[in-house]
């Protein structure tokens, strides 16, 4: 799960991690307000959407219009929200649709001396948690890591004790920070490594992590990715979940235990299991056709949820046919079968169905569909049930 | 031979009294396994269709001479189970369960590995020496005896797997699902030594997916130090960037964990690698022929 800019400051704050003052504004009078609220000669309008690359992205139709603005007085701050509120900011994260802005954090300005990076995640090749610090702050860290990898310091930490003193001297001695700023950044590196760890995140990213003027380390930004799996033990934050930012038909598989991404294509997948289900869409392009999405309905897929897997499927537009591949495990055929008898009562298919079956109870399962009225073209295997869509959907 | 389980295997069930591990203990019991018991703290003393129930795992090892455990307890639990499990000395330990909470295995990773135990998993269907100990949720029939390591970071997909090397007479020494999650206790290179070692295996399926590296690890390690023939197949070649498909590791993250660099990292190792889902049992007969 993501979170906003916004509220990630806010559990930042609350976990010790150094940030500055700033106010949520949903409308250009907020903005203003905010402004006056502050208090300083300046400040910052930052677009607030879940996708990262906004300060060099601009709304469509206003490419003047970026999204983060330096503001200077109440008046810009109003001109500033009001250009990129209710507007579509594009970015190189969101694709060319963009992304609604639906409120702007107005945050207090600082005189910043250095830009510096700073991301945490999992690294599953030492199964530790990695701090990643580098000098090159505020660019993109992918062509960071590309061209010049030396700058980037990485340090892992054992997430019951957190980093250790010396890691910590040892990435300021790297980094080049010295004096109040080391004690600053000591501060920084140690609470933000036990924020990660407490409240379960699998990405924390702030860039640029700044040092200002007075030696002060803050973070000026808060990219924040929580562990799905671990938001049983975090019900507070499921308050920050912002729907709007997902995909609406992702949202409502999720809604039935499924797990969905939507694509370009036009072949609806149904598939058990994702590494399956990734393998489907890989034979279709081979097969020259392009999948529609990636589908999983999961080891105990039960009839509710395969009928609204193909409500998912069905409600794409682009949706010209549809595949099922199924190779019962813990979920069996006849539940699939049955299911698929099911859901064609209550949707409808009116696209083809390709269906191959294989695998727990799938005579069963194949003798229901075989003797039930749904149309269908059965599929021996893989290869032929993609080779079958491909031809159904031309 | 085979690898970690055979027909003398002793195995108990974490969870047994749950829907899943009721159905799927009997489900390794009727495929033969010899399945000696279950642990449900608060419930020892019950019995599952005969199966003897025990408060602790410890209890249970000491009544049953146990040396493998599923687990199917739910997430919040996993990492605890795992743990009693390595504490009373189990063996081999496969954690079925799923969305099991990353962190919990950075915690649990360390002590494995540290204790003599495997562990296999968490989020991933088990692993079966066909003929003699099925452990976990794979369908029993599609699997036969013979020749072939088949290793899988996909559940389904190995079951896949496994029935094209069946229907081509290759058979399988041991299967083994890895798990879909970003931290599981075993990876491909602790299993490429034991199949190396294993007098069974004659060829080894190594079925992979997008994110990470440890393809490109394994694929390092197959050049260096396995001596049999290697076939794999590398799942998402069409998955784009950014999206996590379905297993929490199976995203392309900063233009790394692609398709394209796992194959080429595998070929240049000399595996032969499939090139559709539908080839994965023929890649083993062309891994084969050659390397003879």
């Amino acid at each position: 799960m993501k979170i906003h800019e916004f509220q990630g400051k806010q559990l930042f704050r609350q976990a010790g991690v150094p940030v500055l003052d700033g106010f949520v504004a949903r409308t250009a009078d907020e903005a203003a307000a905010a402004y006056k609220k502050l208090g300083g000669s300046i400040a910052v309008v930052k677009a607030q959407i879940h996708a990262g690359g906004r300060g060099k992205g601009t709304i469509i139709d206003n490419p003047s219009q970026r999204g983060v603005v330096i503001v200077k007085s109440a008046d810009e701050a109003r001109e500033a929200a009001a250009g990129l509120l209710n507007k579509k900011l594009v970015t190189i994260q969101t694709g060319p649709q963009g992304s609604t802005v639906k409120r702007v954090f107005v945050e207090a300005g600082c005189d910043i001396a250095r830009e510096l990076y700073l991301g945490i995640i999992i690294d599953r090749a030492n199964c530790m948690p990695v701090l990643m610090a580098s000098t090159e702050g505020g660019v993109e860290i992918e062509s960071v890591a590309e061209n010049t990898p030396e700058l980037i310091f990485k340090e892992h930490f054992d997430p019951a004790y957190g980093l250790y003193g010396y890691q910590v001297r040892k990435l300021c001695k790297r980094l080049g920070i010295s004096g109040d700023a080391a004690k600053s950044a000591n501060k920084f590196f140690t609470s933000i490594c036990r924020f990660f760890v407490d409240f379960d995140c699998s990405m924390a990213e702030i860039n640029p992590l700044v040092i200002t003027g007075e030696g002060k380390m803050v973070a000026l930004d808060a990219k924040i990715t929580f562990d799905d799996n671990a938001l049983f033990r975090h019900k507070d934050l499921m308050e920050l979940r912002d729907w709007s930012e997902e995909e609406p038909s992702e949202v409502r598989a999720s809604d039935a235990g499924l797990s969905y991404v939507k694509l370009e294509g036009n072949i609806g997948c149904l598939v058990n299991g994702a590494g399956l289900a990734m393998s489907t869409m890989d034979i279709i392009k081979y097969h020259g056709g392009q999948p529609a999405n990636f589908l999983d309905v999961g080891g105990g897929a039960n009839a509710q949820q395969v009928t609204e897997a193909f409500r998912i499927l069905l409600s794409d537009p682009n949706c010209k046919g549809v595949l099922v591949n199924i190779f019962g495990g813990i979920a069996r055929c006849t539940t699939i079968a049955s299911a698929l008898i099911e859901a064609s009562k209550t949707v409808g298919f009116t696209v083809p169905l390709v269906v191959r079956l294989e695998g727990t109870e799938v005579e069963e399962g194949r003798k229901m569909l075989a003797e039930s009225d749904v149309d269908i073209i059965s599929a021996t295997d893989i290869n032929d049930a993609a080779k079958k869509i491909v031809a159904a959907v031309k | 031979m085979s690898i970690l389980v055979d027909g003398n295997t002793k195995v108990i069930c974490q969870g047994i009294t749950g829907k899943a591990g009721t159905f799927h203990s009997l489900g390794c019991r009727d495929y033969g396994t010899q399945l000696v018991g279950g642990v449900t703290p608060g419930k020892g003393g019950q019995n599952v269709d005969g199966i003897p129930v025990f408060d602790t795992v410890e209890e249970a090892v000491k009544e049953t001479g146990a040396n493998a455990t599923m687990i199917f307890v739910p997430p919040a639990f996993t990492a605890d189970a795992i743990l009693e499990a390595v504490d009373a000395g189990i063996g081999v330990i496969a954690a079925i369960t799923e969305f099991v909470p990353v962190i919990d295995m950075v915690h649990v990773y360390e002590k494995v590995r540290e204790s003599n135990s495997v562990l296999i998993g968490p989020n991933c269907p088990g692993l079966i020496t066909p003929g003699g100990c099925k452990i976990g949720i794979m369908p029993g029939y599609i699997h036969k005896v013979g020749k072939v390591g088949v290793m899988s970071r996909s559940g389904t997909l190995t079951y896949e797997a496994v029935w094209q090397t069946s229907s081509l007479n290759l058979g399988q020494s041991t299967c083994v699902g890895l798990g879909g999650d970003p931290i599981v206790g075993t990876n491909f290179i602790d299993l490429l030594k034991l199949y190396e070692a294993d007098d069974q295996t004659e060829a080894i399926l190594m079925i992979g997916e997008i994110g990470g590296s440890a393809e490109e690890e394994a694929a390092a390690f197959v050049k260096e130090h396995i001596t049999k023939p290697v076939a794999s197949f590398i799942a998402g070649r069409t998955a784009p960037p950014g999206k996590r498909m379905g297993h929490a590791g199976a995203i392309i993250s900063g233009g790394k964990g692609t398709a394209a660099e796992k194959v080429a990292a595998l070929e240049d190792a000399g595996i032969v690698v499939a090139p559709t889902p539908a080839d994965m049992g023929q890649a083993v007969v062309d891994a084969i022929a050659k390397h003879s």
